[in-house]
């Protein structure tokens, strides 16, 4: 890599989506500086960056920044050499960015609902829409990863079921997801966090349970 | 036989935006399809079959491998059949910013355009109108960085967020016939109008743009159908 290559990475050490683009970076071995983000009083340098979302992650390469988590990991693959984060064939680049996108598009959305939201049934139907995306993951998952046997693009996105999911659940008092309802999801997610890169970007477990628990309790009045 | 050579089928419809980002992409490559045409309120066997996960259009079938989602398909197209022209852009920053803006359009803008029709009140109309409009004022600033004075975002050629975008326009024009105002015009979105007629005339896109007045007549039928929520 030349050493005139300047790469910033705008986030915050909890964000199950800025940990994508750190896995990514580290994977392909970049240098890069972590700027911490407060996102109660965002920076004007995160601001100036996005202004369009105003949020975290943003890649900074040479000052010219890149947001969205799924775009930061396919730029950072395209941009440096090693090892390949997502497949070359165009099939199985396509399969990659459609379960990546169904991660994004399925599985947070109702996590969320079924965490967070006010409505009791509401709440339920996000339980429903929960355990659905994961039977589909759960038969999905064929090998050691998604990507076979070595993480790739839909390993990183569903990083967040394996790591931040159980946390949540233990904060609000869920059991949606569980070692006997997805053992082959279990499984990965043993893997995937020991994974020597992830084990490094993965947050403290504590600090984000207190999290968990701060901000979302709040939000189920009925519990 | 090359993967070029295999045969292609697209399931879709008509009126879709998304269906016509896959066939714009198709067009654009001269690849020779079989277009296969879902009806309106019912769903193949085919379908539910190569998409049982969505259960949407479209989906490219490429000999027996289903494609889904729209840009991914138009990333697959890409990709498989390799000459020239090219849809993403050859670097990889201007394919982020390309990606960028069409995540953008597809969860943030067209949404809202989604939810105009179905606007419970004028409130709550007005509230979309002025939020598709913020939009188009964002788009128009990232046509002018985008194309850097060429007529598409692609530059001299059409490319992958012109595609993104583009499909959006015969619906765009259909919010403007049914709500009497202008949201995309010379006076409010000028790079955004030449754009769009660049677009609309361009070969690839002109045979398969619907027309905007059977999308009206498509969407007082949808509207008939299935009252506000």
């Amino acid at each position: 890599m030349a050493s005139n290559q300047q790469v910033k990475l705008l986030g915050v050490k909890g964000s199950p989506f800025v940990a994508r683009a750190e896995i990514a970076l580290k994977l392909k071995g970049v240098q890069y500086e972590f700027i911490h983000e407060s996102l109660s009083n965002k920076s004007d340098l995160l601001l100036k960056n996005n202004p369009v979302h105003k949020k975290v992650p943003v890649l900074l390469h040479n000052d010219k920044p890149v947001c969205e988590s799924l775009v930061i990991v396919e730029y950072i693959d395209e941009a440096w050499t090693g090892s390949t984060i997502l497949p070359s064939d165009p099939y199985h680049r396509a399969q990659a960015r459609f379960w990546s996108k169904f991660v994004d598009d399925k599985v947070f959305p109702a996590v969320f609902k079924a965490a967070t939201n006010p409505n009791e049934k509401e709440r339920e139907q996000g339980g429903e829409e929960l355990r659905e995306s994961l039977k589909i993951l759960e038969n999905e998952l064929k090998g050691k990863f998604f990507n076979g046997d070595s993480i790739g693009l839909v390993d990183i996105a569903a990083l967040f079921i394996a790591f931040w999911l159980p946390i949540i659940q233990e904060a609000v008092g869920l059991d949606l997801y569980n070692s006997e309802k997805y053992p082959k999801l279990d499984k990965w997610g043993q893997e995937i966090m020991n994974h020597h890169v992830v084990k490094e970007v993965l947050p403290d477990r504590d600090p984000l349970l207190a999290f968990f628990k701060g901000r979302f309790r709040s939000n189920t009045p009925s519990k | 036989m090359s993967k070029g050579e295999e045969e292609v089928k697209l399931l879709g419809a008509w009126p879709s935006p998304f269906v016509l980002r896959a066939r714009i992409a198709l067009n654009m490559k001269s690849v020779r399809y079989e277009f296969l045409q879902e009806t309106f309120g019912s769903k193949s066997q085919l379908l539910l079959q190569s998409n049982p996960v969505h259960k949407k259009i479209p989906v490219l079938i490429h000999g027996d491998k289903p494609v889904c989602e729209s840009l991914i398909i138009v990333e697959y197209i890409d990709q498989v059949w390799s000459s020239p022209p090219s849809i993403l852009p050859s670097h990889p920053y201007d394919r982020a910013v390309a990606r960028f803006w069409a995540a953008y359009l597809d969860e943030k803008w067209f949404p809202a355009m989604k939810s105009v029709q179905g606007a419970k009140g004028e409130e709550e109309r007005k509230a979309l109108m002025q939020q598709l409009e913020e939009g188009l004022a964002l788009m128009e600033s990232a046509y002018h960085s985008v194309s850097k004075g060429k007529p598409f975002f692609g530059g001299d050629r059409v490319g992958y967020l012109d595609i993104a975008f583009g499909c959006y326009l015969g619906w765009l024009r259909v919010i403007e016939s049914f709500s009497g105002l202008k949201l995309l015009d010379h006076a409010k979105t000028p790079g955004l109008a030449q754009w769009a007629q660049a677009f609309c005339a361009h070969d690839a896109v002109k045979p398969v743009m619907p027309e905007t007045d059977k999308l009206i007549e498509f969407a007082k039928v949808l509207m008939a159908k299935a009252p506000p929520k």
